[in-house]
């Protein structure tokens, strides 16, 4: 063997021993980190803003929003091995209201160390956790834990509001109260004995090239953003004139298939 | 008697009122428990996660009586599920909640609760700890919410002690304020009518009209009014002419065509004292329930087919089948259970 070649195979394999020593130097078997999850609201190419932000619909209509929160449940986290790390299902359920800033970023405890490249979640509530007894619906699912507007049960036809959003529209007729509003409140979980609408819905988002690195003393970022535009414009537009009031009715399936397409990954801070 | 044996039984008395008026001494708990009545088949509600407790009940029976609830404190459960009508808000048609306000249905009787699988004519809730979520929050029935109304426990002067001496601790969670209002819902119960009595050979007899209208009504009636809780726990379509479009009754729950205006089944035990009959409270008396099923019933997409067999639609009966099965269905009235202390607000 000549000296040269020596010294290239040499210099290669140092290099491979330095890599993979860094990995292993991140991190050892049964580490455990957190990450965030943050659930950005935007309308379009900018930031929601509730009350004071106007925005115009695919049906031409000009809305603004007043109120919008929603379910996320069961999360999942895939590593770039292949790995699936699954939330607790108790431990997994979250409502994020666009009027309160903390609710925006879900944080996620005791996950094991690795490079994560992609998450997928549940938008509502599962089935199974709909007809449990109310000793099993403690936190955000407390059936008393919201009232008036940020309510997200329904007494008389037992089942959670997954998505619920509302708005003033100069396009919408005018209520009893006298507004112009819309209100869509859409639910539905398939029924306890008796079949009926599912807008259960499943969402599943690659980080692209991008990981993020759960170390036990690194928590990584996730950036998600949500347009709340493709609640209004997808398959079916959707006209608050037309539609200014969905709730447990069939036209929700429209809206719940345009908004499985409003969560998209951002980007992730390491 | 001397003056001070007159003393003696002055003061022995006077301890004795004031024994019975003293605010600070907790009224003795009721004994209850409970018992799956020997002609019953096993219960619905899974009695191990919620066992009725003397504590439990009184609770629960507070609760059930007080108007705090409400938005306004004028509304109790009990105002619209009165015992001596069966838990049903006698004499109404629709039944009237908070501001006056009619709501849309007949109030159905609270009773026997532990055999039911769902609640309300349509069915809308399964599970009997979900349940007074329903009036508690209708805006017509007591307009309040259940945010508030555990708020308003809390701060009140005496339940938290019950709650402590009902779940071990005072902590007021929407789960123990709906376990203990269980609790109570679950204890109404009727079975020692005449006709339980009859059946489980307690020594009762029924008469030659109540025994051909028990046997007319087996033949007639029993395929929807099964068994002895006297429901099969489905919902029919059974034949009442539309009045209101808009309560498409299990239609509202499920969105399925199919089920447009039908209603549950109810049972009929203590039928006598629940008047008016049907989801919408429009027949005063059981003659006129009778006389619908013979002649009174509208054909319709949804109607039951057990209402359209053999070409003919309705019961027949004749008017001395009709006369008997109202003498039957008096059996089932259940005085115990009406006029039962434990079960009363004044008790």
């Amino acid at each position: 063997m000549q000296l040269n070649q020596f010294k290239s195979i040499l210099f290669l394999a140092l290099i491979a021993v330095f890599f993979a020593g860094c990995n292993k130097e991140e991190f050892k078997a049964g580490d455990k980190g957190s990450i965030v999850v943050e659930f950005d609201n935007v309308a379009g190419s900018q930031d929601l803003q509730l009350n004071t932000g106007n925005y115009t619909n695919a049906a031409g209509e000009s809305f603004n929003i007043s109120l919008f929160q929603y379910y996320i449940s069961n999360i999942k986290l895939q590593t770039e091995d292949g790995d699936e790390y699954i939330v607790p299902q108790k431990e997994s359920y979250f409502l994020i209201q666009e009027h309160k800033d903390h609710t925006h970023s879900v944080v996620l405890n005791d996950i094991p160390a690795g490079n994560y490249n992609s998450v997928s979640f549940v938008i509502g509530v599962d089935s199974l956790r709909n007809t449990m007894a109310p000793s099993e619906r403690t936190g955000v699912l407390d059936v008393a834990a919201y009232t008036g507007e940020e309510n997200m049960y329904w007494a008389w036809n037992s089942g959670y509001i997954f998505v619920k959003t509302e708005g003033i529209s100069p396009q919408a007729p005018v209520g009893t109260d006298g507004q112009r509003k819309f209100r869509y409140h859409v639910g539905g979980y398939g029924g306890y004995s008796s079949a009926t609408i599912n807008n259960i819905k499943s969402k599943s988002l690659s980080f692209g090239s991008e990981v993020a690195k759960v170390r036990k003393d690194a928590t990584p970022e996730v950036h998600l953003t949500v347009d709340i535009l493709k609640l209004f414009n997808g398959s079916t537009n959707i006209s608050v004139a037309t539609n200014p009031t969905v709730h447990f009715a069939p036209f929700s399936v429209n809206i719940a298939n345009n908004y499985v397409n409003m969560f998209e990954f951002d980007h992730v801070h390491n | 008697m001397g003056l001070f044996k007159k003393g003696v039984i002055l003061a022995i008395c006077c301890a004795v009122v004031l024994a019975a008026c003293d605010p600070d001494k907790p009224e003795p708990l009721p004994e209850v428990s409970f018992e799956t009545p020997s002609n019953f088949p096993p219960p619905v509600y899974d009695l191990a996660a919620n066992p009725v407790t003397p504590a439990g009940f009184a609770l629960g029976r507070d609760l059930f009586y007080d108007g705090l609830l409400s938005r306004d404190g004028s509304i109790s459960c009990g105002f619209c599920h009165q015992q001596t009508a069966g838990f049903t808000q006698h004499g109404h048609d629709l039944s009237h909640g908070i501001d006056d306000r009619l709501t849309m249905r007949n109030a159905l009787p609270i009773q026997n609760l532990a055999w039911e699988r769902e609640f309300f004519w349509d069915g809308g809730v399964f599970h009997l700890d979900l349940f007074a979520i329903q009036p508690i929050e209708n805006e017509n029935e007591m307009g309040e919410q259940m945010p508030s109304v555990l708020e308003k426990l809390r701060r009140h002067a005496t339940y938290p002690a019950m709650f402590t001496a009902a779940f071990g601790t005072p902590e007021i969670t929407t789960d123990r304020f709906l376990k203990a209002l269980s609790q109570f819902q679950l204890m109404c119960i009727s079975s020692n009518s005449k006709y339980d009595k009859y059946v489980r050979n307690e020594g009762a007899t029924l008469d030659a009209a109540e025994l051909a209208g028990l046997q007319t009504f087996r033949q007639k009636c029993a395929s929807c009014h099964e068994g002895e809780l006297f429901t099969d726990h489905s919902y029919r379509n059974n034949g009442l002419p539309v009045a209101n479009p808009d309560d498409t009754g299990r239609h509202r729950i499920t969105l399925n065509d199919e089920h447009r205006y039908q209603f549950k089944v109810p049972s009929l035990r203590n039928v006598e004292v629940t008047r008016p009959y049907m989801h919408d409270g429009r027949f005063r008396n059981l003659e006129a329930v009778l006389d619908f099923y013979a002649s009174g019933v509208a054909d319709s997409p949804t109607l039951d087919p057990v209402l359209k067999a053999e070409g003919r639609r309705g019961i027949e009966l004749t008017a001395t089948e009709k006369s008997n099965i109202i003498a039957f269905l008096h059996t089932l009235t259940d005085r115990d259970f009406l006029s039962k202390k434990e079960l009363s607000e004044f008790h």
